[in-house]
């Protein structure tokens, strides 16, 4: 999967999720005060379901989550990581 | 969706509910007269494997399958709420270990957990702080270790637990900690004359200066509410909604053996239609709470993201649909069933608690409605992976 589609898969997440708000790539979704803690584990499961990768604890630190560029780069380290 | 029990799900389920009647139902009103479950029923339910139950294989965990560790908690349930709810806490603390823990302090605490060495509890609620989560218990970070100042209340398990996965503000933000119960500095209050589930073994905690190293911290600063503490409930959720499903059953069964034996006007009470009209209430509820029970259980095992979402609809209609029942329960057994006779008044107090722990009954409305919302909107050519609706 491309970065890009990683991107739109986030995007199509957080459209559902966070309605009314338009993301962009670089907002910061926890300064927006867009996540509640039940979406922030959403965001966990759909993350590791849909990209098939496991999110542990040295994997849990806001740079990883804030916006939909900072998410599909973790994906992107994952994926790599995971498949090597 | 198969809507009936596999073999091994109906294998395990007929072995829960025989262990439960010879081991659990029998110390039930005892349990709930003296306020305290046995620890040797609490070592039996170990040996028995009640407490590796969804823990890791690997480190002597037990079932994997969610409709059998539900099953279990249904089973327990209906033979006594209050040792249901300490298993239940038990096993909210092992899921947020087990979710977040390093695999360090998985194999350090896992293994004494799944074979009972070690009763766990989960330790949120402070004399100012519930389902708004605002910890005023701070966590002072001191070298290698942390100074845990506060108080919390309400705790289940607080009196009977080993360890207590506890949660506390630190600099950057909420965290959990691994607190076990002999920490110097701990000390713990046990909270007699409660209402319902009165073998909870409620405590008070209050620390002053906990010392604990920082390598038994689950997770980061900043993540202990959103990411542990709601993994531990998100569990903790599906355990008590099959517990209330247990108990509405224990409510039904105890229903339909009095409306035969107990006769007026000439007649058993069953024959009367009115009484057949709670009947009715009472099965179809039971009916639709396992089911949706089961639609939790599934969602969770095949890790579908609305997971979250089943679970929340599952505790939400079990524990009203409950009290519905409880109260049906009472109206038939009459006067009976306000006595000690008959265990009706437990079932009842029982389930009133079922609408207020691990989330009241308002704070799931509030959530259902929010991701309902998003679960429910019309699916579109992005949307991946949603519900089974």
């Amino acid at each position: 999967m491309t970065q890009l589609s990683v991107k739109d898969a986030i995007k199509a997440f957080l459209h559902i999720h966070i309605r009314g708000v338009q993301v962009r790539d670089g907002d910061d979704i926890f300064v927006m005060g867009l996540v509640s803690s039940l979406f922030a584990m959403q965001l966990v499961e759909f993350t590791e379901t849909r990209f098939g990768i496991e999110i542990g604890p040295d994997d849990l630190v806001l740079a990883n989550f804030r916006s939909v560029n900072a998410l599909s780069a973790l994906v992107g380290r994952k994926t790599c990581v995971e498949g090597a | 969706m198969n809507l009936a029990l596999t073999a091994p799900q109906a294998h395990a389920r007929d072995a829960f509910a025989a262990f439960a009647a010879e081991h659990v139902a029998p110390l039930a009103d005892a349990i709930d007269r003296d306020a305290q479950v046995p620890r040797s029923l609490v070592a039996r339910l170990a040996r028995a494997g009640y407490l590796a139950s969804g823990l890791p294989a690997e480190l002597g965990g037990g079932t994997a399958d969610p409709v059998i560790h539900g099953l279990m908690h249904e089973q327990l349930g209906a033979a006594s709420a209050s040792v249901q709810g300490l298993v239940n806490v038990h096993h909210m603390a092992a899921a947020s270990l087990i979710r977040w823990g390093t695999a360090a302090q998985k194999q350090r605490w896992l293994p004494r957990m799944a074979s009972g060495e070690l009763l766990a509890a989960f330790a949120l609620t402070e004399p100012d702080a519930g389902s708004d989560g605002q910890v005023a218990t701070r966590a002072a970070l001191a070298g290698d270790h942390y100074r845990l100042t506060g108080t919390k209340r309400w705790i289940t398990g607080g009196a009977l637990a080993d360890v207590f996965v506890l949660f506390a503000r630190g600099g950057d933000g909420p965290a959990a900690f691994l607190v076990p119960a002999e920490t110097p500095g701990l000390t713990r209050t046990p909270i007699p004359g409660l209402l319902g589930c009165r073998g909870y073994m409620l405590a008070s905690l209050a620390l002053d200066g906990c010392r604990i190293p920082v390598e038994d911290r689950i997770g980061a600063e900043g993540f202990g509410l959103s990411h542990v503490l709601a993994t531990g409930l998100d569990h903790g959720r599906h355990n008590l909604a099959w517990s209330c499903v247990g108990q509405a059953q224990a409510c039904l069964d105890a229903s339909l053996r009095y409306a035969e034996q107990r006769a007026q006007f000439g007649a058993p009470i069953a024959s009367f239609q009115l009484i057949q009209r709670l009947v009715t209430q009472m099965i179809v509820g039971v009916h639709g709470a396992r089911l949706l029970c089961w639609r939790a259980a599934q969602a969770r095992g095949g890790r579908l993201p609305s997971a979250l979402y089943e679970t929340l609809i599952a505790k939400y209609h079990a524990s009203t649909m409950l009290n519905q029942v409880a109260d049906h329960a009472l109206q038939i057994h009459g006067a009976n069933g306000c006595g000690s006779d008959y265990p009706i008044q437990r079932y009842l107090r029982d389930a009133r608690i079922m609408e207020i722990i691990e989330g009241s009954t308002q704070m799931l409305e509030i959530m259902i409605a929010r991701l309902g919302a998003a679960e429910l909107a019309p699916p579109d050519a992005a949307r991946q992976g949603g519900s089974a609706r």
